[in-house]
């Protein structure tokens, strides 16, 4: 547990403060730009793909089962990111033409 | 690891923080999404060219496959839907990160058996992934009208909360006995059913909350998988979203005065009986009004406040409304719009669904703004709304919606209430503001109803 937290120590010191940057980047949003700001971090999560690419990367070229998931899961991620920012787009653009 | 791509990493995590923060702002929300937008494409490319493996055409033809084939469907699914329908497309493209963080999981397990820390964050991205995407998949078929119904189970919660407990027991007693993996499956199928279990049970106009909710979970997924490869840029956005998602869940409840507890655990957003007032007293007379005396009660007014609803949304009657609006306003009557921050189907959908129909952004008035001009207003119509302007939240203490902002229409000279029948709101609570002299109701469609008026107030 202590090796742990020795070895770990500064990815802690990372999401704690991630989690105060989140927090505060949003923190005076208004209400207006509630439903923007949660399709626009559901586009922000989709960086998850990342790790899916990786998968693939790092997949044998045999391994049939495990490449057709991370091939779903690469897809799936793509969706995520694409559909996420292209749908707060069109929701911000409707703001623009006053 | 290579510089470019650590470089690379840290302007894309750059670019998630700004983003975030521009999206909070009218004027820069449009710029931030874009900004972020290149930063995630940039990270992408650079993580599937930019590394030292040998890597056979067949995976690169699959990687950039899936790529090109995800963002078609992304790009055109997210061009055509409409907007009264954004907020389950974000729910199910929520699903979508939730399912590839679970399968992520699901493949790398049998690398890392054994090695506590990479296994621990496996486990934790396989069992937030796949109930972020069970539930989202839920939560998009409850908003498009699939799955109509409430299932509710006989102690739900205690039901729910055991499965929860049994899913933890099940991953640690996995990561102590080093499983093979087709335990994981098996948690994979078990955190499945637990996501539908947990979103099945609530309304539909709880589900935002519980988007955003998800949305938090997808974000904690992605971190565990920042965890696992050591990616910061993972780390750095997984966290963010999971803790502004988080944030904003709260944000939401406070602007419906729920409380996380009560969407979860529910209160009356899930029970489909009436809870009765509270107070028990005569509720008295409600008198109709037919479309051609609310038209001529409207153009003899000198100011006219719109108050639009969920029922607005869901009959699709955002342009109808603009028509009568400008219709209005060429007579020489001054209008406004009032929005209550939770109308709609999330907060701020209204003022999407009126922006699109072009509204003029100035018109729309904030809760906080409004209610000290209803003194002066004249005629108050009310299309599609029941709980936020139900008087009760400001004078019935034992009213379950008691303490709620809401706006004070009870104060204008007349209120005009278009509504299809006489059921009660979402949260089930009769409305005494329907029964009050100076209210007249005028039943039917939200969008049939507001085109007769236009239709009317054309012949004046």
């Amino acid at each position: 547990m202590e090796n742990f937290i020795l070895d770990n120590l500064e990815l802690f010191y990372f999401v704690i403060l991630a989690i105060f940057v989140g927090i505060e980047v949003i923190g005076k949003v208004p209400s207006v730009l509630h439903t923007p700001l949660m399709s626009g971090a559901n586009a922000i999560h989709g960086v998850v793909i990342l790790g899916a690419i990786i998968v693939m990367l790092n997949c044998n070229d045999n391994d049939y089962l495990n490449l057709s998931l991370g091939f779903i899961a690469v897809l799936l991620g793509t969706l995520n990111v694409v559909g996420g920012f292209v749908v707060t787009d069109r929701m911000l653009e409707m703001f623009k033409k006053k | 690891m290579n510089t470019l791509l650590q470089i690379i990493y840290l302007f894309a995590s750059i670019t998630f923080i700004v983003g975030l923060k521009m999206l909070s702002h009218p004027l820069t929300a449009r710029k931030g999404n874009l900004f972020a937008a290149l930063g995630m494409t940039i990270a992408i490319f650079g993580t599937v060219l930019i590394h030292d493996l040998e890597i056979s055409s067949l995976k690169y033809v699959l990687i950039f496959s899936a790529l090109i084939i995800g963002t078609a469907l992304g790009w055109i699914s997210a061009k055509k839907v409409k907007m009264t329908q954004m907020p389950e497309m974000v729910s199910l493209f929520n699903g979508m990160g939730g399912a590839c963080a679970a399968l992520i999981s699901l493949i790398e397990y049998h690398h890392y058996i054994g090695v506590n820390t990479a296994v621990i964050s496996i486990l934790a991205g396989l069992i937030i992934g796949s109930i972020s995407f069970s539930g989202s998949m839920i939560a998009f078929f409850k908003l498009n009208g699939t799955i109509k119904k409430n299932y509710s189970l006989p102690l739900k919660n205690t039901v729910n909360n055991l499965f929860l407990i049994g899913i933890l027991i099940f991953a640690v007693y996995i990561q102590i006995n080093n499983l093979p993996e087709i335990y994981t499956y098996i948690l994979f199928v078990i955190s499945l059913i637990y996501g539908v279990l947990f979103v099945l049970p609530i309304g539909g106009a709880d589900m935002p909350v519980v988007i955003s909710l998800l949305n938090s979970f997808t974000g904690l997924a992605a971190a565990t998988g920042g965890f696992l490869y050591d990616n910061k840029l993972m780390l750095t956005g997984g966290i963010l979203v999971g803790s502004a998602g988080t944030l904003l869940t709260f944000v939401m409840c406070k602007a419906m005065n729920r409380s996380l507890s009560s969407v979860i655990f529910g209160s009356f957003g899930s029970s489909s009986s009436t809870v009765s007032g509270g107070s028990g007293k005569e509720l008295g007379n409600m008198k109709e009004i037919s479309a051609s005396d609310a038209a001529v009660l409207m153009n003899y007014s000198k100011k006219v406040v719109i108050v639009p609803g969920y029922g607005l949304a869901v009959a699709q009657a955002q342009h109808i409304i603009h028509e009568l609006e400008l219709l209005l306003e060429s007579k020489g009557v001054e209008v406004k719009y009032a929005i209550h921050p939770v109308a709609g189907r999330m907060p701020g959908h209204m003022n999407v669904l009126l922006a699109e129909s072009n509204v003029d952004y100035g018109k729309l008035s904030e809760m906080e703004e409004i209610n000290p001009d209803f003194v002066n207003t004249d005629v108050v119509l009310i299309v599609g709304a029941n709980d936020v302007v139900n008087p009760a939240a400001n004078n019935d203490p034992s009213s379950p919606i008691y303490g709620m902002p809401i706006l004070e229409v009870e104060k204008a000279k007349h209120i005009i209430v278009n509504k299809r029948s006489m059921n009660a709101g979402y949260a089930g609570i009769e409305n005494e503001l329907f029964y009050d002299p100076k209210t007249s109701m005028l039943f039917g469609d939200a969008k049939k109803a507001v085109t007769e008026l236009v239709a009317e107030l054309k012949q004046m």
